[in-house]
């Protein structure tokens, strides 16, 4: 089975914000809610880099671990899902998420967060694959239909790689050694505990 | 004729174009060959040594999600999941260890010449409704805390998950609204008994002779004695650190961001666990724990031989203050105290 992760190569990344926009559409995600966003390290300063970051379905999550009532699951690609049903909005993923991704439809003022949202991975969550049902709570189910995460499927400038883990470390890896240069795979080392070196 | 002129005009543009274009190749030419765009780019290792966070700037209303990394989450994580459990662990269940042997050693503690029959004012009406609101707030508010860190591995086996997420959002909201009059009941705890629960000279004489419960007699004492003024210390300065540290998180991102969330969250499951722990000896103290003592929370009155074995000091007072004439005579009827 594939492991599932996503690699922002950050020397391509132009700061489009087109993966925000293609998350948003196709997942028809709440007001307020940004799965994906893009980061601009060290704007207007040399060296600097843009990030486009979301879930990075860690191994180990974090946010599954600490969870009170067990809402999480990681799948057998290596997808880390939720259940809204189980959810209780009581933000201590938030507060163990490396990468800042789940989030609440409201401010949380007295615990009334809502039900969390994050990145699915374009794989929706524990309904039947491609359910009505599935796609009202979370979204589309695009690896059920053997499609990866259309933010990465439409990168104009293919920095955002999604994929089986080997995979997209390994086209980084070429990429770096062609170019000679490559700021790294941002997150990996937080998120999977290794990094991809050329 | 305009049409010719504009012609005229752009092909003069495009050719000056092209003069300047070639005429500086050269100059680009003179520039190193091997240009390296990283020797100054920003490296995610070097961020996260320099910083606890990386943050750029985004484009969505949302600052928050500005934070592109903070590991800190690791951390909290192991906090949450093994030091909280492990302190919350002994802490509850060493003093109900305690309490036990405790009460087989010594047993409930008997008031020493028995019941007089006559009762005197103890608390009044107020102080037990403060009290027990506080406490009836206290006991759902640690239940429903303690659902959060042990929930999970001890209650979640016993029922589907869809039963105790339904049970853990009431919880929820129960701790989060009750936290409301359980400090209106900390802060008049403060206020009200306040005036007796001053530290002074005699407090060291109680402690040293371990009090009415591990010593052999009841040390004197006023309206508290220092058993009592340490529960009431615990209750003042723990219950006001608990509602600071849970209303920074009950109000997310109030002058607070992840990592003082974290921090409140860490302060506010220790303090509650210890807290816990302590209330466990004083309900044990209050009720199988000695004889008398149930009453004076309860109908508001305790006996007075009670009152003349744990309190005498405070005892005195009273009826000096309701019977003056007695005062004379007291000194010679008690000799032996």
């Amino acid at each position: 089975m594939a492991r599932m992760k996503f690699l922002c190569d950050a020397d391509r990344c132009i700061e489009c914000n087109a993966c925000v926009t293609a998350c948003k559409n196709e997942n028809q995600v709440p007001w307020g809610i940004n799965r994906r966003r893009v980061v601009t390290i060290n704007d207007g300063k040399p060296g600097e880099r843009s990030v486009s970051m979301a879930c990075m379905h860690c191994t180990d999550a974090p946010c599954q671990a600490v969870c009170p009532v067990n809402a999480f699951y990681t799948t057998a690609d290596g997808v880390v899902l939720h259940s809204k049903d189980i959810c209780i909005g009581c933000g201590y993923c938030f507060y163990a998420c490396p990468f800042g991704a789940p989030q609440y439809p409201r401010v949380g003022n007295f615990g009334s967060r809502g039900k969390m949202d994050k990145c699915t991975y374009c794989a929706g969550g524990p309904e039947p694959d491609g359910s009505m049902a599935e796609y009202e709570k979370y979204g589309a189910n695009r690896l059920a239909e053997g499609k990866l995460p259309l933010c990465a499927e439409m990168c104009s400038t293919k920095s955002l790689l999604a994929g089986d883990g080997e995979i997209i470390a390994e086209i980084y890896k070429e990429r770096v050694a062609k170019r000679g240069y490559g700021s790294g795979a941002w997150g990996w080392r937080t998120a999977y505990r290794e990094t991809v070196t050329s | 004729m305009t049409a010719l002129v504009a012609n005229l005009r752009n092909a003069v543009a495009a050719l000056t174009f092209v003069a300047l274009a070639t005429s500086s190749y050269p100059v680009a030419a003179q520039q190193p060959t091997s240009v390296d765009p990283t020797a100054s780019a920003v490296s995610e290792q070097l961020l996260l040594q320099q910083f606890k966070a990386i943050q750029g700037r985004g484009s969505i209303p949302d600052t928050k999600s500005y934070t592109i990394e903070q590991p800190a989450g690791r951390d909290w994580r192991h906090f949450h999941e093994v030091t909280l459990r492990w302190i919350g662990g002994a802490a509850i269940l060493g003093i109900l260890v305690v309490l036990v042997i405790f009460y087989l050693a010594r047993g409930m503690v008997r008031i020493e010449s028995g019941r007089s029959g006559h009762t005197i004012v103890r608390f009044n009406a107020a102080e037990r409704f403060m009290h027990w609101m506080t406490a009836t707030c206290f006991v759902i508010l640690a239940l429903s805390g303690l659902n959060i860190t042990f929930g999970r591995p001890l209650l979640l086996p016993l029922m589907s998950p869809e039963a105790f997420t339904a049970w853990s959002q009431w919880a929820k909201y129960a701790h989060n609204y009750l936290s409301f009059p359980f400090t209106i009941g900390v802060i008049s705890i403060f206020f009200m008994w306040i005036a007796g629960n001053i530290p002074n000279r005699l407090d060291i004489e109680w402690l040293r002779r371990g009090g009415g419960m591990v010593g052999p007699d009841h040390p004197p004492a006023y309206r508290f004695n220092a058993g009592q003024k340490v529960i009431y210390w615990i209750v003042v300065l723990g219950g006001s650190a608990i509602a600071v540290s849970g209303y920074l998180l009950i109000f997310p991102f109030y002058g607070t961001d992840i990592q003082t969330m974290q921090s409140a969250e860490m302060a506010h499951g220790i303090i509650a666990m210890l807290f816990i722990a302590a209330m466990l000896g004083h309900i044990y103290i209050g009720t199988i724990g000695m004889e008398g003592a149930f009453e004076a929370m309860g109908q508001g009155t305790v006996d007075i031989n009670w009152a003349k074995a744990h309190h005498n000091l405070w005892f005195e007072e009273v009826r000096t203050r309701s019977e003056p004439h007695l005062a004379q005579q007291q000194p010679a009827a008690t000799p032996g105290e």
